[in-house]
């Protein structure tokens, strides 16, 4: 990752942003019976941990105290057995009955809220890829993919943290606290007073402790983001470093850097090393408060001694629940952060959809006509200027031309990848922003330059996941593309993995399996872009029989490198600098003497020997 | 070698760790200052609860007057604070120690890695190699860090709490003793499957960023092949398999900490019913019983971390054996010139029969040539042919066959690395830019080079303009965080940066490839006229750049083809000859 994208990833914002959270809560509607249970849970689980340290104030007072007569026990007093012996157990089986109850209560509740979350991101991540699938391909021309990865993988686990570790615990926490001082002021409000007097202190040093912390966390964030940054770079050039005798010069600088790392980390340790011993001693000033006035109470006989060792266990309680909230802020915000680039990624719209009526396809045609197209990428930088042909049925068209003519942008244009900003596109007389996008790109086959290959098998590559595409039509398409004999020698077959991008595939084996691919979905028209890479003359010719076979009978597009292919054409299509500049077949344009004819010394000619060209 | 299996085949031996003990012992005195602070810590923190025990029984007895009380709260602070001076200091150095030796630690392997040959980084993955730096280097920390402070925090408090509770009353301490191995190993069970789990779960969450990672690349594909709803239910596949995972794991996670709730709980319920039947029974005071549950509350965290830090060494020690594959590795390009190696290079250069292998495929056969100092060798052949390969083993980027390679007649080995590599400008295929200024970048072989001399060679280059078009000029910054230069220009630079180095021998290759015809002449007329009498070897696909060359020659397949002088080559036509009638259709075309 680059200091550039680390910079954009990590800039924090609110904790709270009231309109990201309405949106976030709207995707657990659909649970809303099993947050319900979970908030129950946690109030239970809360009550559950704040009754504990009664049992020792109940035991203390009433049966080993002399004190006791101080305390009271409100409806228990009653109910409580006389003998010590008796009540202790009967005391201590309450006290085992609580324990597994609060053991059942935040298990369950945990296992609840994380499973919840689970299902959230499920249905978030679900949506994230569903528009990713539907978003104009200009969007993919904007954003690089590595980032629209993050979207839907990184940033959603980001806020499964949020919601599973963040929120619900924070409930409970501001439960808990809540709890603990509502039974310390029932017990004795004058020494339940006394021992919050020490809560704003906590609260001011735990402030303080957290922009100190934020601060250096965020040098420490940086600095690591500048290793990186170094690392990549200085390791990426070694080369040019040691060709200059740099070496010594890279450690020192690296040093530095690592040192403001080192730095960095020193700032957050000193916040550590003294907010622990802060927050000790301030829970002790409470104690020796609790510890100074109530033994003041005790002596008066107005208050018992199992009282003050409740209030020195709850006092130590209640800095838990202050100490976690600063802790659970970092993840809140980072997935408020998160959660604001995977709703801005939602709330693109999709720009290129099917007309609300769409005209129906005329059967069994497939006459390509281009009506005075213009289309830029960008405002008024033409790539394609005034383009006007017409293509019959069955017919064959190779555009030729320098690299950046507008021959891709071409063949995108007819798969409405983009919409023409002048002019028209016409299938079989209808203009294809009329047609059902679906129906008008299931017209079509494609072969692109780089055959792009899955990871998968032999099969689901041929087939990807259109239905209906058998074992023997599969089976039929390698055959047609001269693939069967080396399919048919794999010990898997059909079934022989294929790894990412092809990688153990020849490149030949590659652009016949995607001829395979198109073959196998029986298009009517053919968009086909010639790979420029060379291969040996056996493969050339399986190629140049299985392209044959591609293009009969199917009206065919092809960005031609081949001479077999411009040979072979019904007519050829020279495009310019944006412009269609020369139309007609190889003779005629080769008797033109015009760009066509420059054009084919430069890239057709050699191939007429029928050996491969060896130059780049 | 790839990065794949040059991780150890065992992780688990600690002995991995050995290698970092130099690196303590550089800071002795601070680790054991630090250790006396923490030992000074718990003695100083077990003493609280006994304090509060005294008053506790005190005021059970009605003894106390206002006054001792006030006295017991003031020792609790007084208390308190000693214990947190106490605890800064031992924090504050122990863990400043190990942000020290992962400093050390990091600088090391970065110069281990720079005295790296370029092979080197052609077997290693930059991304593996900055994940050792990083994250290896930290897990390294961690050991260092918080893993022995708690360890020894740990070690220490228990006997010291150990010994007082004994003392208080044996039997009760046995009971409280007994969850201790229970919770640590818990803690070091789960914690490991836990971990097992976690890798297990970023498994499928690496398949399924794969698979989102190859839909968004093969967007066009699958779009043209209508596959947006196959595609999503191959997602959904994978999407629903994550889920399944972490929802294993959350079974065992949502366990953890309610299991240690459990087990604390009913150790603090045994103190509280055998503790409270002999206080019944007259054998316990309530301070004591009081003092029981407050030390049981102060040994959670070290039976907690007991078995944390167990896999915080397990990793660490992983992670060490990941670091000292690269601290171990030897470089392969060092400097073995013998004490009699000259100070200067003239510049004569000479490849005596150089075959050359590159991972035993043949990249270079029967190289014979010589470059005579200060004469021009231009080199013409298709993509692979080895050309970039030739001129590397120059300024040994790789090493050559011994004896296979000459400067001004001596084996290129025999000559000191630094002067040799010194005498050489060269400017990479790949432009390579650091994200510094354009001032700093010019300057990277010539440090300390004068305004004026830094002028003078962005001139040559032909960069004047574009730096006075820039707002600040030299003090642009370049790449990621400033602007980002043409290609052109980038190339403008790099040439820029050689001839600032007033090199010997100056090689070009492929160097002006993205700047137009016309400026690249003119560049290469100023550059010969600076550069008279020096040795350049210019690598290029164009016949303008070579045409003038004192001699030529054709690679392909790693064979030397032809050579000879231009006109000689136009006469033979072979692949220069072909070259050249290409060019010539190349510029008409640009014209029409």
């Amino acid at each position: 990752m680059s200091a550039a994208d680390f910079h954009e990833e990590e800039a924090l914002g609110k904790v709270y942003d009231a309109r990201l959270v309405r949106r976030l809560l709207r995707y657990t509607r659909p649970y809303w019976r099993a947050i319900l249970v979970s908030v129950v849970l946690t109030i239970l689980y809360a009550a559950m941990e704040i009754v504990t340290p009664l049992f020792f104030r109940v035991a203390i007072d009433r049966y080993m105290s002399r004190t006791g007569e101080a305390a009271s026990f409100g409806w228990l007093t009653q109910r409580l057995p006389a003998d010590p012996w008796t009540g202790l157990n009967w005391l201590a089986g309450l006290f085992l009955a609580v324990m597994i109850a609060s053991f059942a209560l935040e298990y369950s509740r945990a296992r609840l809220t994380l499973m919840t979350g689970q299902h959230v991101m499920y249905d978030l991540r679900r949506e994230v890829f569903g528009h990713l699938q539907r978003l104009p391909i200009n969007y993919y021309d904007r954003n690089p993919v590595g980032r629209l990865v993050t979207r839907a993988t990184t940033d959603i686990d980001q806020l499964n943290e949020a919601f599973s570790a963040g929120i619900v615990a924070v409930f409970g926490d501001l439960l808990m606290l809540v709890g603990i001082i509502a039974v310390m002021l029932y017990l004795n409000w004058k020494l339940a007073l006394l021992s919050f007097s020490a809560i704003p202190l906590i609260f001011l040093v735990t402030m303080l402790f957290r922009r100190l912390v934020r601060d250096a966390y965020r040098r420490t964030r940086t600095a690591i983001a500048r290793i990186n940054a170094f690392l990549n770079e200085h390791l990426s050039g070694m080369a040019v470093v040691q060709l200059f005798n740099r070496e010594a010069d890279a450690a020192a600088r690296f040093d530095r850097i690592n040192d403001q790392n080192r730095d960095a980390w020193r700032a957050a340790i000193l916040a550590h090393a003294w907010f622990y011993p802060a927050i000790e001693n301030i829970a002790m000033l409470a104690i020796a408060l609790v510890l100074w006035r109530g033994g003041l109470y005790v002596l008066a006989g107005a208050e018992s001694t199992g009282t003050v060792i409740t209030f020195f266990m709850y006092t130590q309680r209640f800095f838990r629940p202050i100490q976690d909230l600063s802790e659970k802020y970092n993840i809140l915000q980072a997935a408020m952060a998160a959660s604001e680039r995977v709703f801005k990624l939602l709330d693109t719209p999709i720009t290129i959809t099917s007309p609300a009526r769409p005209q129906p396809l005329p059967a069994n045609a497939g006459r390509v006509e281009f009506q005075n197209v213009w289309f830029a990428y960008n405002g008024e930088e033409w790539v394609l200027k005034d383009i006007s042909f017409a293509l019959e049925p069955g017919e064959m068209a190779a555009i030729v031309g320098h690299t950046g003519a507008g021959k891709t942008t071409l063949t995108n244009l007819l798969l409405r990848f983009y919409d023409v900003q002048k002019g028209h596109i016409l299938l079989d007389g209808v203009d294809i922003r009329a047609l059902d996008l679906v129906e008008l790109r299931r017209q079509f086959g494609i072969v692109l330059q780089d055959p792009f290959l899955f990871s998968g098998t032999i099969a689901s590559n041929v087939r990807l996941g259109t239905g209906g595409v058998s074992e023997e039509e599969i089976g039929a398409a390698l055959e047609n593309v001269n693939l069967g004999a080396f399919v048919r020698g794999l010990p898997d077959g059909l079934g022989h993995e294929v790894r990412e991008r092809g990688a153990t595939l020849s490149v030949g084996q590659k652009q016949l399996l995607s001829f395979a691919r198109a073959l196998a979905h029986e298009p009517r028209l053919l968009i086909l872009d010639e790979a420029t890479s060379s291969v040996d003359t056996h493969t050339e010719i399986q190629i140049r029989e299985a392209l044959e076979r591609l293009v009969t009978g199917r009206t065919s597009v092809v960005i031609a490198h081949r001479l077999s292919t411009v040979q072979r054409a019904n007519q050829i299509l020279v495009m310019h600098k944006g412009q269609l500049r020369e139309r007609g077949t190889h003779q005629q344009l080769l008797a033109q003497r015009g760009l066509y004819y420059k054009l084919y010394q430069l890239q057709y000619r050699d191939q007429e020997v029928g050996a491969v060209a060896d130059d780049d | 070698m790839t990065a794949a299996d040059t991780s150890p085949p065992t992780q688990r031996s600690w002995r991995q760790l050995r290698p970092l003990l130099p690196y303590l012992r550089r800071y002795r005195g601070r680790v054991l200052l630090g250790l006396m602070f923490l030992f000074l810590t718990n003695l100083t923190s077990i003493t609280g609860p006994l304090v509060i025990r005294e008053a506790i029984n005190s005021i059970e007895h009605g003894v106390p007057s206002p006054e001792k009380l006030l006295l017991y709260a003031g020792l609790l602070l007084a208390i308190a604070l000693a214990t947190g001076f106490f605890r800064f200091w031992q924090r504050w150095i122990l863990i400043c120690v190990s942000r020290d030796v992962e400093y050390d630690l990091r600088n090391d392997l970065f110069r281990q890695l720079a005295k790296q040959s370029a092979r080197f980084y052609t077997r290693w993955r930059i991304g593996d190699l900055m994940t050792r730096l990083t994250s290896d280097v930290q897990n390294v920390r961690m050991v260092l860090g918080p893993g022995v402070m708690y360890t020894a925090g740990s070690m220490l408090l228990f006997p010291l709490i150990l010994i007082l509770m004994f003392y208080l009353n044996w039997r009760l301490t046995l009971v409280v003793l007994l969850p201790v191995p229970l919770v640590s190993l818990s803690m070091r069970v789960l914690g490991k499957l836990i971990h097992d789990f976690t890798e297990r779960i970023q498994a499928k969450f690496s398949a399924m960023t794969a698979r989102v990672q190859e839909n968004l690349a093969g967007v066009r594909l699958l779009r043209a092949f209508v596959q947006e709803e196959a595609e999503e239910r191959a997602f959904d596949v994978l999407n629903r398999d994550y889920v399944e995972e972490n929802r294993r794991l959350i079974r065992f996670q949502g366990l953890l900490w309610p299991a240690l709730g459990l087990l604390l709980g009913v150790t603090f319920l045994l103190v509280f019913w055998l503790g409270g039947r002999d206080v019944l029974a007259g054998r316990l005071d309530v301070g004591s019983f009081y003092a029981f549950s407050h030390f049981l509350g102060m040994l959670i965290w070290p039976m907690i971390a007991l078995g944390w830090v167990v896999n915080i060494f397990e990793r660490g020690a992983a992670s060490m054996g990941r670091l000292n594959l690269l601290l171990t590795a030897a470089p392969e390009i060092v400097d073995r010139a013998p004490a009699d190696a000259p100070a200067d290079i003239r510049g004569e250069i000479e490849f005596r029969n150089l075959n050359f292998f590159y991972n035993g495929v043949p990249v270079l056969t029967g190289i014979t040539l010589q470059v005579p100092a200060g004469s021009t060798l231009a080199v013409v052949g298709p993509t692979g042919s080895g050309k970039s390969t030739l001129t590397s083993l120059v300024g040994r980027l790789y090493d050559a066959p011994d004896g296979a390679v000459l400067v001004d007649g001596r084996p290129v080995s025999a000559h000191c690395l630094e002067t040799l590599r010194g005498a050489i400008g060269y400017v990479p295929q790949e432009t390579f830019l650091f994200s510094d200024t354009l001032r700093e970048n010019i300057a990277l072989g010539a440090p300390g080079a004068s305004e004026e001399a830094v002028r003078e060679a962005a001139d040559i280059a032909g960069l004047t303009d574009d730096v006075e078009g820039f707002p600040r000029g030299f003090e642009t910054l370049v790449g990621e965080r400033g602007i980002t230069l043409s290609g052109g220009q980038k190339q403008r630079a790099a040439l820029a940066r050689a001839v600032l180095r007033n090199p010997r021998i100056l090689i070009l290759d492929d160097a002006l490839s993205s700047v137009d015809t016309q400026t690249e002449e003119r560049i290469l007329r100023r550059l010969t006229a600076v550069m008279r009498a020096r040795t350049t070897i210019l690598i290029s696909h164009r016949v303008s750049t070579v045409r003038h060359a004192d001699q030529i020659v054709v690679l392909k397949e790693g064979r030397l083809v032809e050579r000879g002088r231009h006109d000689e080559l136009l006469a033979r036509g072979g692949y220069y000859h072909e070259l050249y009638q290409k060019q010539l259709l190349e510029e008409e075309l640009e014209r029409a």
